[in-house]
Parts: structure tokens; C-alpha cells; sequence
């Protein structure tokens, strides 16, 4: 018998390893793909509270963060495109200037 | 097979999958993984009644969203990790013996001040969430098994979303439009 608890906990380990991924990769492209994941198993979580509460809600909240998601993605690449474009690099030590 | 067991097999393909992504140091193969990690989790969408938000799933996500991100790094010629580049650039003798790309262990010689601190830490940050999360839905047992009734049908969410949340839905459109002009306007080269 699957329960929402099997949804949630499945949920929380892809959110943990989103986490693990922003703070472990020094690729751009790859912190903007862990951050996608992370967005995938919040929408997860909101699906699968939408069916345990019966309601049509938790759908359309999704369509929301999927609307935002594309909206950070097209943006941040753009950025990760300018930075690139400045210092033939995609990793995140290179961008160092706005460090105390 | 049960839904059961279906459960387990996506959730496992979906970790798996996603794990990979972390693990990888080509960025072209983290894309095409996460493209795996988000079909296991459009059939995890089907079974729990979804089957719209599965086919978004699908179509937007890993049709759209992804070929964006694989457009993105076949146009910046798919930079590896740790390339002798990064590390002239950052100030550090590479290897006699690196072909481009490093080994974890020679990565390890190799970064003795940069990164390694701050990934154990994300490290230790991402499994102190994992527990907590964890802790916390271990806590409360109210909610059990699904319900029976599910709103699956198109004609339903469709009604829903143009009149409970027509102001989102609009200002969501607003959103797209603003992150358009923004894109073009960062990602355009400087007129001379």
C-alpha cells in the first residue's frame, strides 16, 4: 500500500540531493539543474497532497512553479551566457569580483 | 505490477537518475539524466491521478525546459569540470599527466584551497536537511492512505484555473514576458 508518506519521503531525498548538488558541483549548468530538481520534488510534494486532499489545487499550483522554473531557466542561462561570455568559464570560483 | 511496485521502480529510476546528474562531470550527460529523473517522475504523476501534469510534465519540462539547458551548453561547447583552463585561470599548475579533465583524487591534490571545504559542507548541509525532512514527516501521521476521490479530468483543472486562479494564471503571463525581454537583454552581445 503506497500512502502520501512514500510520496513525501521520496520528495525530501530528491530535494536533499538538489541541495547537495548546488553546494557540491562547481559547474554553473549543473547548480541550475540541481535547482530544477529541487523545483521537481517540490512539485512532487504538491501532487501528491492534491490527491490525498482530493482537490485539483496541488495541479495547478505546479503549472505555476513550472511556469516559473522556465522563467529562471531562461534567465539564469542567459546570465551563466553573459558570464561565460566575460570569462571563458563556467565555474562559480571564477566570479569572484562581488566577494568582500 | 501493482502500483506498488511501480512506485518503487520510478522512485528508484528517479533517484538513480538524479543522483547521476550530481555525479557527472559532462554536462551534456547531467541534461540527458535529468530528462530520465523527470520521465520517472511523470510516471510517478500517473499514479497518483495526474495524468495531465505528467504529459506537462513531459512536453514542457523535459521537451522545453530541458532542450533549453542542452542548447545552452552545446552553444558554450559543453565546458568539463576542472579542465586545465579552470585551473591556469585560477592560478594553479595542473598535473603533468591530466589529459583536460581530472580524477577525483588528482582533483583532490590539485584543489587543496578551493572547493573541497564547501563541498563537504554542502555535503553535510544536504543530509541534515534529508534527516530533518525526514523527522518531520515521520511526525505526524493524519494523513494515511489516498482518498478516493481525484480530480484527473483536463475540463475540471481547466475551469479551476481560469476562474479561482485567473489573476495568477494573468500575472503568470506578465512573468514569462518579463523573463523573455530579460533574457534577450542580458544574453545579447554589446553593440560596438
Amino acid at each position: 500500500m503506497v500512502t502520501i508518506d512514500h510520496y513525501l519521503v521520496l520528495s525530501a531525498v530528491l530535494f536533499a540531493i538538489g541541495t547537495a548538488g548546488v553546494f557540491v558541483r562547481r559547474n554553473l549548468i549543473t547548480i541550475l539543474l540541481s535547482i530544477e530538481i529541487m523545483l521537481n520534488a517540490v512539485n512532487l510534494s504538491f501532487v501528491a497532497f492534491g490527491r490525498a486532499l482530493g482537490s485539483g489545487d496541488g495541479q495547478l499550483i505546479v503549472f505555476f512553479v513550472m511556469t516559473v522554473a522556465a522563467a529562471e531557466a531562461a534567465v539564469g542561462l542567459a546570465i551563466v551566457i553573459g558570464l561565460f561570455r566575460h570569462r571563458q568559464s563556467l565555474n562559480p570560483d571564477s566570479f569572484m569580483t562581488l566577494k568582500w | 505490477m501493482g502500483s506498488e511496485t511501480l512506485f518503487y521502480v520510478f522512485g528508484t529510476i528517479a533517484i538513480a537518475s538524479s543522483l547521476m546528474v550530481i555525479g557527472q562531470r559532462n554536462p551534456v550527460y547531467s541534461v540527458l539524466l535529468l530528462i530520465a529523473s523527470f520521465g520517472a517522475l511523470s510516471g510517478l504523476y500517473v499514479l497518483l491521478d495526474a495524468p495531465f501534469v505528467a504529459v506537462i510534465q513531459i512536453i514542457v519540462y523535459a521537451g522545453a525546459i530541458m532542450v533549453l539547458f542542452l542548447f545552452v551548453v552545446m552553444l558554450l561547447n559543453a565546458p568539463h569540470e576542472d579542465t586545465e583552463e579552470d585551473l591556469a585561470r585560477l592560478g594553479i599548475e595542473p598535473p603533468a599527466s591530466s589529459d583536460g579533465q581530472l580524477d577525483a583524487n588528482q582533483a583532490a591534490i590539485v584543489y587543496p584551497r578551493i572547493g573541497r571545504g564547501p563541498a563537504r559542507f554542502g555535503m553535510v548541509l544536504a543530509l541534515g536537511l534529508l534527516v530533518e525532512l525526514w523527522w518531520a514527516l515521520t511526525k505526524g501521521h493524519e494523513t494515511g492512505a489516498f482518498g478516493t476521490a481525484a480530480v484527473s479530468s483536463v475540463a475540471a483543472l481547466g475551469r479551476s484555473l481560469y476562474s479561482d486562479y485567473a489573476f495568477a494564471f494573468e500575472v503568470t503571463s506578465v512573468l514569462i514576458l518579463v523573463a523573455m525581454v530579460g533574457a534577450v537583454l542580458i544574453a545579447r552581445r554589446e553593440p560596438r
